[in-house]
Protein backbone atom coordinates (compact mmCIF):
# COMPACT_ATOMS: atom_id res chain seq x y z
CA UNK A 1 0.00 0.00 0.00
CA UNK A 2 2.57 2.10 1.10
CA UNK A 3 4.37 1.48 -2.57
CA UNK A 4 1.03 2.42 -3.90
CA UNK A 5 1.18 5.62 -2.41
CA UNK A 6 4.61 6.61 -3.20
CA UNK A 7 4.01 5.65 -6.54
CA UNK A 8 0.73 7.48 -7.46
CA UNK A 9 2.47 10.72 -5.16
CA UNK A 10 5.50 10.61 -7.54
CA UNK A 11 3.12 10.39 -10.84
CA UNK A 12 1.01 13.50 -9.66
CA UNK A 13 4.27 15.66 -8.61
CA UNK A 14 4.67 14.52 -11.84
CA UNK A 15 1.92 15.32 -13.79
CA UNK A 16 0.28 17.72 -11.82
CA UNK A 17 2.26 20.49 -14.78
CA UNK A 18 0.32 18.91 -17.10
CA UNK A 19 -3.31 18.16 -15.40
CA UNK A 20 -3.69 21.58 -14.10
CA UNK A 21 -0.37 23.63 -14.18
CA UNK A 22 -0.99 25.33 -10.92
CA UNK A 23 -3.24 23.00 -8.92
CA UNK A 24 -1.68 21.14 -6.17
CA UNK A 25 -2.92 17.38 -6.40
CA UNK A 26 -2.40 15.42 -2.85
CA UNK A 27 -3.74 11.48 -3.43
CA UNK A 28 -4.44 9.84 -0.19
CA UNK A 29 -4.09 6.02 0.14
CA UNK A 30 -7.45 4.15 -1.85
CA UNK A 31 -10.04 3.35 0.76
CA UNK A 32 -11.68 0.77 -1.56
CA UNK A 33 -15.16 -1.06 -0.66
CA UNK A 34 -15.64 -3.88 -3.13
CA UNK A 35 -13.79 -7.15 -3.60
CA UNK A 36 -11.70 -6.45 -6.62
CA UNK A 37 -8.04 -5.02 -6.19
CA UNK A 38 -7.28 -1.82 -7.96
CA UNK A 39 -4.55 -1.77 -9.47
CA UNK A 40 -1.88 0.82 -9.55
CA UNK A 41 -1.87 1.51 -13.22
CA UNK A 42 -5.59 1.81 -12.79
CA UNK A 43 -6.10 4.19 -10.33
CA UNK A 44 -3.39 6.36 -11.70
CA UNK A 45 -4.87 6.59 -15.05
CA UNK A 46 -8.19 7.43 -13.52
CA UNK A 47 -7.53 10.14 -11.54
CA UNK A 48 -5.10 11.35 -14.22
CA UNK A 49 -8.21 11.54 -16.69
CA UNK A 50 -10.04 13.35 -13.79
CA UNK A 51 -7.57 15.55 -13.05
CA UNK A 52 -7.46 16.40 -16.85
CA UNK A 53 -11.61 17.01 -16.63
CA UNK A 54 -10.93 20.24 -15.06
CA UNK A 55 -9.16 21.40 -17.76
CA UNK A 56 -12.16 21.14 -20.21
CA UNK A 57 -14.61 22.24 -17.53
CA UNK A 58 -12.49 25.35 -17.22
CA UNK A 59 -12.87 25.85 -21.06
CA UNK A 60 -16.20 25.25 -21.69
CA UNK A 61 -17.38 27.29 -18.85
CA UNK A 62 -14.80 30.33 -19.71
CA UNK A 63 -15.65 29.84 -23.32
CA UNK A 64 -19.58 28.90 -22.83
CA UNK A 65 -18.78 25.61 -25.30
CA UNK A 66 -20.03 22.73 -24.05
CA UNK A 67 -19.01 20.34 -26.98
CA UNK A 68 -15.24 21.28 -24.94
CA UNK A 69 -17.06 19.34 -22.44
CA UNK A 70 -17.45 15.86 -24.89
CA UNK A 71 -13.96 14.47 -24.37
CA UNK A 72 -14.06 14.49 -20.45
CA UNK A 73 -17.79 13.76 -19.55
CA UNK A 74 -20.26 11.60 -20.34
CA UNK A 75 -24.13 10.75 -19.41
CA UNK A 76 -25.39 12.89 -16.35
CA UNK A 77 -22.06 14.66 -15.92
CA UNK A 78 -22.21 16.03 -19.13
CA UNK A 79 -25.97 16.64 -19.75
CA UNK A 80 -25.53 18.71 -15.99
CA UNK A 81 -22.74 20.87 -17.02
CA UNK A 82 -24.31 21.26 -20.37
CA UNK A 83 -27.37 22.19 -19.18
CA UNK A 84 -25.27 25.02 -16.84
CA UNK A 85 -23.35 26.62 -19.83
CA UNK A 86 -26.90 26.59 -21.84
CA UNK A 87 -28.19 28.54 -18.44
CA UNK A 88 -25.29 30.40 -18.44
CA UNK A 89 -25.57 31.65 -22.52
CA UNK A 90 -29.24 32.45 -21.80
CA UNK A 91 -28.09 34.99 -18.49
CA UNK A 92 -25.07 36.42 -20.52
CA UNK A 93 -22.91 34.84 -17.71
CA UNK A 94 -19.63 33.80 -18.03
CA UNK A 95 -17.71 31.95 -15.06
CA UNK A 96 -14.18 31.19 -15.04
CA UNK A 97 -12.91 28.27 -12.27
CA UNK A 98 -9.56 27.84 -11.44
CA UNK A 99 -8.45 24.38 -9.65
CA UNK A 100 -6.02 25.32 -6.51
CA UNK A 101 -5.81 22.09 -4.92
CA UNK A 102 -7.17 18.78 -5.07
CA UNK A 103 -7.10 16.20 -2.01
CA UNK A 104 -8.34 13.38 -3.93
CA UNK A 105 -9.26 9.36 -2.44
CA UNK A 106 -10.15 6.07 -4.54
CA UNK A 107 -13.57 4.97 -2.42
CA UNK A 108 -15.02 2.32 -5.05
CA UNK A 109 -13.83 0.55 -7.45
CA UNK A 110 -17.00 -1.55 -8.81
CA UNK A 111 -16.63 -5.67 -8.61
CA UNK A 112 -16.75 -5.84 -12.58
CA UNK A 113 -14.27 -3.11 -13.16
CA UNK A 114 -16.74 -0.25 -14.70
CA UNK A 115 -16.83 1.78 -12.46
CA UNK A 116 -14.47 3.97 -9.93
CA UNK A 117 -15.75 6.69 -7.00
CA UNK A 118 -13.32 9.27 -5.91
CA UNK A 119 -13.57 12.03 -3.51
CA UNK A 120 -11.76 15.15 -4.46
CA UNK A 121 -11.53 18.04 -1.43
CA UNK A 122 -11.16 20.58 -3.96
CA UNK A 123 -10.06 24.58 -3.84
CA UNK A 124 -11.02 26.73 -7.08
CA UNK A 125 -10.93 30.34 -7.74
CA UNK A 126 -14.52 31.34 -9.52
CA UNK A 127 -15.36 34.62 -11.43
CA UNK A 128 -18.15 35.71 -12.45
CA UNK A 129 -18.63 37.87 -15.54
CA UNK A 130 -22.53 39.04 -16.79
CA UNK A 131 -21.70 40.64 -20.29
CA UNK A 132 -18.17 40.81 -19.66
CA UNK A 133 -18.34 42.57 -16.66
CA UNK A 134 -16.69 40.94 -13.77
CA UNK A 135 -18.77 40.18 -10.62
CA UNK A 136 -16.99 38.99 -8.11
CA UNK A 137 -13.99 36.53 -7.72
CA UNK A 138 -14.39 34.08 -4.67
CA UNK A 139 -12.30 31.08 -3.42
CA UNK A 140 -14.17 28.16 -2.73
CA UNK A 141 -13.46 25.18 -1.48
CA UNK A 142 -15.73 21.73 -1.65
CA UNK A 143 -15.65 18.27 -1.02
CA UNK A 144 -16.96 16.21 -4.53
CA UNK A 145 -17.91 13.04 -5.36
CA UNK A 146 -16.82 11.88 -8.63
CA UNK A 147 -17.53 8.24 -10.70
CA UNK A 148 -15.39 7.68 -13.49
CA UNK A 149 -16.68 5.10 -16.24
CA UNK A 150 -14.30 3.49 -18.62
CA UNK A 151 -14.41 4.81 -22.43
CA UNK A 152 -12.43 3.19 -25.77
CA UNK A 153 -8.97 4.74 -24.33
CA UNK A 154 -9.80 6.57 -21.17
CA UNK A 155 -11.71 7.00 -18.07
CA UNK A 156 -14.48 9.67 -18.43
CA UNK A 157 -16.39 11.69 -15.58
CA UNK A 158 -20.12 10.08 -15.25
CA UNK A 159 -21.47 11.58 -11.79
CA UNK A 160 -19.93 15.05 -10.42
CA UNK A 161 -21.45 16.54 -7.58
CA UNK A 162 -19.99 18.73 -4.98
CA UNK A 163 -21.56 17.69 -0.94
CA UNK A 164 -21.15 19.68 1.92
CA UNK A 165 -17.72 19.21 3.94
CA UNK B 1 1.43 33.48 -14.55
CA UNK B 2 -0.99 35.49 -16.58
CA UNK B 3 -4.08 33.85 -15.47
CA UNK B 4 -3.03 34.74 -11.56
CA UNK B 5 -2.28 37.89 -12.33
CA UNK B 6 -5.51 38.15 -13.85
CA UNK B 7 -7.68 36.80 -11.81
CA UNK B 8 -5.59 39.26 -8.56
CA UNK B 9 -5.86 42.57 -9.98
CA UNK B 10 -9.71 41.32 -11.52
CA UNK B 11 -10.01 40.41 -7.24
CA UNK B 12 -8.64 43.69 -6.34
CA UNK B 13 -11.44 45.75 -8.35
CA UNK B 14 -14.08 43.39 -7.04
CA UNK B 15 -12.98 43.37 -3.46
CA UNK B 16 -13.43 47.08 -3.45
CA UNK B 17 -16.59 47.08 -4.15
CA UNK B 18 -17.48 43.96 -1.65
CA UNK B 19 -16.05 46.29 1.09
CA UNK B 20 -18.72 49.26 0.50
CA UNK B 21 -21.58 46.45 0.36
CA UNK B 22 -20.09 45.06 3.47
CA UNK B 23 -20.66 47.83 5.84
CA UNK B 24 -24.43 47.86 4.88
CA UNK B 25 -24.42 44.11 6.72
CA UNK B 26 -24.74 40.80 5.17
CA UNK B 27 -27.01 38.49 3.68
CA UNK B 28 -29.10 35.49 5.14
CA UNK B 29 -29.19 32.32 3.58
CA UNK B 30 -29.89 28.43 4.09
CA UNK B 31 -26.27 26.75 4.84
CA UNK B 32 -28.02 23.44 3.09
CA UNK B 33 -31.61 23.15 0.81
CA UNK B 34 -32.48 19.78 -0.30
CA UNK B 35 -32.69 19.64 -4.29
CA UNK B 36 -35.69 21.01 -5.52
CA UNK B 37 -37.02 22.68 -2.08
CA UNK B 38 -38.37 25.88 -2.47
CA UNK B 39 -35.45 28.35 -0.27
CA UNK B 40 -35.34 32.22 0.31
CA UNK B 41 -32.08 34.55 0.55
CA UNK B 42 -33.01 37.75 2.45
CA UNK B 43 -30.86 40.70 1.38
CA UNK B 44 -29.50 43.53 3.36
CA UNK B 45 -29.22 47.32 2.60
CA UNK B 46 -30.85 49.32 -0.06
CA UNK B 47 -31.27 49.86 -3.84
CA UNK B 48 -31.91 47.67 -6.52
CA UNK B 49 -29.21 45.07 -7.56
CA UNK B 50 -28.69 42.27 -9.33
CA UNK B 51 -28.81 38.54 -7.46
CA UNK B 52 -26.70 35.68 -8.97
CA UNK B 53 -26.62 31.87 -7.74
CA UNK B 54 -23.92 30.15 -9.54
CA UNK B 55 -22.94 26.69 -9.72
CA UNK B 56 -21.34 24.39 -11.79
CA UNK B 57 -24.90 22.25 -11.56
CA UNK B 58 -27.10 25.42 -12.29
CA UNK B 59 -27.03 29.37 -12.49
CA UNK B 60 -30.17 31.47 -11.48
CA UNK B 61 -29.85 35.46 -11.94
CA UNK B 62 -32.71 37.54 -10.32
CA UNK B 63 -33.14 41.56 -10.45
CA UNK B 64 -34.12 42.28 -6.58
CA UNK B 65 -34.45 44.77 -4.59
CA UNK B 66 -31.92 45.25 -1.69
CA UNK B 67 -33.35 44.35 2.07
CA UNK B 68 -35.99 42.24 0.88
CA UNK B 69 -36.40 38.78 0.90
CA UNK B 70 -35.95 36.46 -2.37
CA UNK B 71 -37.90 33.72 -2.75
CA UNK B 72 -37.41 30.79 -4.94
CA UNK B 73 -39.97 28.36 -5.24
CA UNK B 74 -39.76 24.59 -5.23
CA UNK B 75 -37.85 23.17 -8.16
CA UNK B 76 -36.19 26.28 -8.90
CA UNK B 77 -32.62 24.43 -7.76
CA UNK B 78 -32.56 20.89 -8.10
CA UNK B 79 -29.01 20.20 -8.73
CA UNK B 80 -26.73 19.12 -5.85
CA UNK B 81 -23.85 20.78 -5.45
CA UNK B 82 -21.84 24.02 -4.09
CA UNK B 83 -23.05 27.64 -4.93
CA UNK B 84 -21.78 30.94 -4.91
CA UNK B 85 -24.45 33.70 -3.77
CA UNK B 86 -23.65 37.28 -4.94
CA UNK B 87 -26.03 40.26 -4.66
CA UNK B 88 -24.46 42.57 -6.86
CA UNK B 89 -25.88 46.51 -6.74
CA UNK B 90 -24.40 49.43 -8.87
CA UNK B 91 -21.53 50.35 -6.09
CA UNK B 92 -21.36 47.26 -3.77
CA UNK B 93 -21.31 43.22 -4.29
CA UNK B 94 -21.79 40.84 -1.61
CA UNK B 95 -21.23 37.16 -1.65
CA UNK B 96 -21.67 34.05 0.34
CA UNK B 97 -21.84 30.29 -0.44
CA UNK B 98 -23.98 27.55 0.32
CA UNK B 99 -25.10 23.71 -0.89
CA UNK B 100 -27.67 22.06 -2.46
CA UNK B 101 -28.03 18.57 -1.12
CA UNK B 102 -29.83 15.90 -2.76
CA UNK B 103 -33.44 14.72 -1.91
CA UNK B 104 -33.64 12.45 1.10
CA UNK B 105 -35.76 9.39 -1.00
CA UNK B 106 -33.77 7.62 -3.19
CA UNK B 107 -35.96 7.70 -6.40
CA UNK B 108 -33.69 5.73 -9.40
CA UNK B 109 -30.66 3.03 -9.08
CA UNK B 110 -28.15 2.54 -11.20
CA UNK B 111 -27.59 -1.29 -11.05
CA UNK B 112 -24.88 -3.67 -12.30
CA UNK B 113 -25.01 -7.32 -12.27
CA UNK B 114 -21.98 -9.63 -13.54
CA UNK B 115 -21.86 -11.79 -15.39
CA UNK B 116 -25.01 -12.46 -17.47
CA UNK B 117 -24.18 -15.90 -17.65
CA UNK B 118 -22.51 -18.15 -15.21
CA UNK B 119 -22.20 -22.33 -14.54
CA UNK B 120 -24.26 -23.32 -10.57
CA UNK B 121 -22.40 -23.73 -7.73
CA UNK B 122 -19.75 -21.13 -7.94
CA UNK B 123 -18.80 -19.31 -4.41
CA UNK B 124 -19.25 -14.97 -5.00
CA UNK B 125 -19.80 -15.94 -8.83
CA UNK B 126 -22.38 -13.10 -9.42
CA UNK B 127 -21.88 -9.33 -8.36
CA UNK B 128 -24.14 -6.67 -8.31
CA UNK B 129 -23.07 -3.09 -7.99
CA UNK B 130 -25.49 -0.35 -7.65
CA UNK B 131 -25.55 4.32 -7.03
CA UNK B 132 -28.58 5.42 -5.47
CA UNK B 133 -29.55 8.40 -6.87
CA UNK B 134 -32.54 10.94 -6.14
CA UNK B 135 -35.37 12.58 -8.63
CA UNK B 136 -33.33 14.76 -10.14
CA UNK B 137 -30.41 12.26 -10.31
CA UNK B 138 -28.48 13.63 -7.92
CA UNK B 139 -26.26 10.62 -6.09
CA UNK B 140 -27.36 10.02 -2.73
CA UNK B 141 -23.81 10.21 -0.80
CA UNK B 142 -25.71 9.23 3.32
CA UNK B 143 -25.81 6.06 4.31
CA UNK B 144 -28.92 3.93 2.30
CA UNK B 145 -29.60 0.47 3.44
CA UNK B 146 -29.65 -1.55 -0.27
CA UNK B 147 -31.46 -4.93 -0.46
CA UNK B 148 -30.23 -7.26 -2.68
CA UNK B 149 -31.91 -10.42 -3.29
CA UNK B 150 -31.18 -13.73 -5.86
CA UNK B 151 -33.76 -15.27 -6.42
CA UNK B 152 -34.22 -18.96 -8.80
CA UNK B 153 -37.07 -20.68 -10.26
CA UNK B 154 -36.96 -23.39 -7.33
CA UNK B 155 -38.05 -20.67 -4.99
CA UNK B 156 -34.78 -20.02 -3.22
CA UNK B 157 -33.50 -16.75 -2.27
CA UNK B 158 -30.23 -14.87 -1.18
CA UNK B 159 -30.83 -12.20 0.44
CA UNK B 160 -27.84 -9.41 1.61
CA UNK B 161 -28.48 -6.08 2.86
CA UNK B 162 -25.69 -3.58 2.50
CA UNK B 163 -25.59 0.31 3.31
CA UNK B 164 -24.43 2.51 0.84
CA UNK B 165 -21.33 4.38 1.23
CA UNK B 166 -20.54 7.69 -0.78
CA UNK B 167 -23.56 6.40 -2.73
CA UNK B 168 -22.54 3.30 -3.63
CA UNK B 169 -22.83 -0.28 -2.52
CA UNK B 170 -22.22 -4.14 -4.02
CA UNK B 171 -23.10 -7.64 -2.94
CA UNK B 172 -21.36 -10.82 -4.16
CA UNK B 173 -24.12 -13.79 -4.73
CA UNK B 174 -23.60 -18.07 -5.01
CA UNK B 175 -25.07 -18.76 -8.25
CA UNK B 176 -26.90 -21.80 -6.67
CA UNK B 177 -26.92 -25.61 -7.68
CA UNK B 178 -29.92 -25.45 -10.39
CA UNK B 179 -29.23 -24.26 -13.54
CA UNK B 180 -32.25 -21.96 -15.06
CA UNK B 181 -32.56 -17.55 -15.05
CA UNK B 182 -32.74 -16.17 -11.41
CA UNK B 183 -33.80 -13.22 -11.11
CA UNK B 184 -31.16 -10.61 -9.56
CA UNK B 185 -33.07 -7.64 -7.67
CA UNK B 186 -31.59 -4.63 -5.94
CA UNK B 187 -34.29 -2.86 -3.70
CA UNK B 188 -34.46 0.50 -1.73
CA UNK B 189 -38.16 0.63 -1.07
CA UNK B 190 -40.12 0.30 -3.27
CA UNK B 191 -37.95 1.44 -5.72
CA UNK B 192 -35.96 -1.68 -7.46
CA UNK B 193 -34.02 -2.51 -10.04
CA UNK B 194 -34.21 -5.76 -11.58
CA UNK B 195 -31.22 -8.25 -13.44
CA UNK B 196 -32.00 -11.69 -15.28
CA UNK B 197 -28.76 -13.93 -14.83
CA UNK B 198 -28.67 -17.42 -16.70
CA UNK B 199 -27.42 -20.37 -14.37
CA UNK B 200 -26.09 -23.33 -17.16
CA UNK B 201 -24.56 -26.46 -15.88
CA UNK B 202 -21.13 -27.23 -14.72
CA UNK B 203 -18.67 -29.54 -16.42
CA UNK B 204 -19.57 -32.74 -16.87
CA UNK B 205 -19.26 -34.87 -13.83
CA UNK B 206 -19.12 -38.85 -13.61
CA UNK B 207 -18.85 -38.89 -17.83
CA UNK B 208 -19.36 -42.70 -18.17
CA UNK B 209 -19.72 -44.68 -21.78
CA UNK B 210 -20.36 -48.21 -22.53
CA UNK B 211 -19.47 -50.09 -25.54
CA UNK B 212 -20.62 -53.08 -27.73
CA UNK B 213 -19.57 -54.64 -30.75
CA UNK B 214 -22.45 -53.88 -33.56
CA UNK B 215 -21.65 -55.41 -37.26
CA UNK B 216 -17.77 -55.25 -37.50
CA UNK B 217 -17.37 -51.58 -35.10
CA UNK B 218 -17.61 -51.20 -31.74
CA UNK B 219 -20.66 -48.35 -30.55
CA UNK B 220 -19.83 -46.64 -27.63
CA UNK B 221 -22.54 -44.58 -25.76
CA UNK B 222 -22.41 -42.22 -22.87
CA UNK B 223 -24.58 -42.55 -19.75
CA UNK B 224 -26.68 -39.17 -19.56
CA UNK B 225 -24.10 -36.63 -19.31
CA UNK B 226 -24.72 -34.10 -16.23
CA UNK B 227 -23.04 -32.20 -14.19
CA UNK B 228 -21.70 -32.51 -10.51
CA UNK B 229 -25.13 -31.10 -9.14
CA UNK B 230 -27.46 -33.46 -11.54
CA UNK B 231 -28.19 -30.65 -14.05
CA UNK B 232 -27.80 -31.90 -17.68
CA UNK B 233 -25.11 -30.71 -19.73
CA UNK B 234 -26.41 -29.18 -22.54
CA UNK B 235 -26.94 -30.91 -25.99
CA UNK B 236 -23.93 -29.79 -28.58
CA UNK B 237 -21.25 -30.04 -25.84
CA UNK B 238 -18.59 -31.85 -27.23
CA UNK B 239 -17.58 -35.40 -25.85
CA UNK B 240 -14.45 -36.76 -27.56
CA UNK B 241 -13.76 -40.78 -28.23
CA UNK B 242 -10.37 -41.94 -28.57
CA UNK B 243 -9.20 -45.50 -28.96
CA UNK B 244 -5.95 -46.25 -29.35
CA UNK B 245 -4.50 -49.69 -30.72
CA UNK B 246 -1.26 -51.05 -31.64
CA UNK B 247 0.69 -48.03 -31.64
CA UNK B 248 -2.46 -46.04 -33.53
CA UNK B 249 -5.09 -43.80 -32.07
CA UNK B 250 -8.51 -42.70 -33.47
CA UNK B 251 -10.03 -39.72 -32.36
CA UNK B 252 -13.80 -38.59 -33.25
CA UNK B 253 -15.71 -35.54 -31.60
CA UNK B 254 -19.53 -35.74 -31.25
CA UNK B 255 -21.92 -33.40 -29.81
CA UNK B 256 -24.60 -33.98 -27.01
CA UNK B 257 -27.73 -35.32 -28.55
CA UNK B 258 -30.63 -35.81 -25.83
CA UNK B 259 -28.28 -35.84 -23.40
CA UNK B 260 -25.98 -38.23 -24.70
CA UNK B 261 -22.87 -39.17 -27.12
CA UNK B 262 -22.63 -42.29 -29.44
CA UNK B 263 -20.53 -42.84 -32.10
CA UNK B 264 -18.84 -46.42 -34.05
CA UNK B 265 -15.28 -47.07 -34.17
CA UNK B 266 -13.37 -50.15 -35.64
CA UNK B 267 -13.46 -52.49 -33.36
CA UNK B 268 -9.32 -53.57 -32.59
CA UNK B 269 -9.12 -56.30 -30.37
CA UNK B 270 -7.30 -55.40 -27.49
CA UNK B 271 -7.98 -51.65 -28.05
CA UNK B 272 -8.38 -48.78 -25.06
CA UNK B 273 -11.15 -46.68 -25.62
CA UNK B 274 -11.58 -44.08 -23.68
CA UNK B 275 -13.97 -40.79 -23.50
CA UNK B 276 -13.54 -37.07 -22.52
CA UNK B 277 -15.53 -34.41 -22.48
CA UNK B 278 -13.09 -30.45 -22.17
CA UNK B 279 -10.88 -31.26 -19.52
CA UNK B 280 -13.22 -33.97 -17.94
CA UNK B 281 -11.70 -37.19 -18.47
CA UNK B 282 -14.13 -40.15 -18.09
CA UNK B 283 -13.61 -43.53 -17.91
CA UNK B 284 -11.91 -46.25 -19.82
CA UNK B 285 -12.46 -49.51 -21.60
CA UNK B 286 -10.12 -52.34 -23.02
CA UNK B 287 -11.91 -53.67 -25.92
CA UNK B 288 -12.12 -57.73 -26.53
CA UNK B 289 -13.85 -59.29 -29.51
Amino acid sequence: MLKSLLILCAFFTATSGIASAQAAVRVEPPNLQGPRPLPEQTGTAAIRDYLQSWQSLRAAFEQNRADLLDPDFVGTARDKLTDTIQQQVNLGIRTHYQDRAHDLQIVFYSPEGLSIELTDKVEYDVKVLDHERVKTIQHLSARYVIVLTPAEVRWRVRVFQAAPE
Amino acid sequence: MRTRLAFLLSGMAVAMMQLAFAQDGSMSLPKTVEAGNAFTIQSTGSGKATLYIIGLGQVLKRNVQLGEATFFPAGSLYNAGHYLVVFAGDSSTESDSFDVVPASKPADLSFLAKPSRLPVGLHDGITGAVYVFDAYHNLIAAPTPVSFELSNPSGTVQKRVVVTREGAAWAGMDSTARQGMDRFVARIGEISSARVVGQVPGDPCGLKMNARQSGQQVQLVTDPVRDCNGNAVPDGTIVTFTEAYNGGQSTVDVPLKHGIAEVQMASHNGATISVASGVVLGNQIRWEK
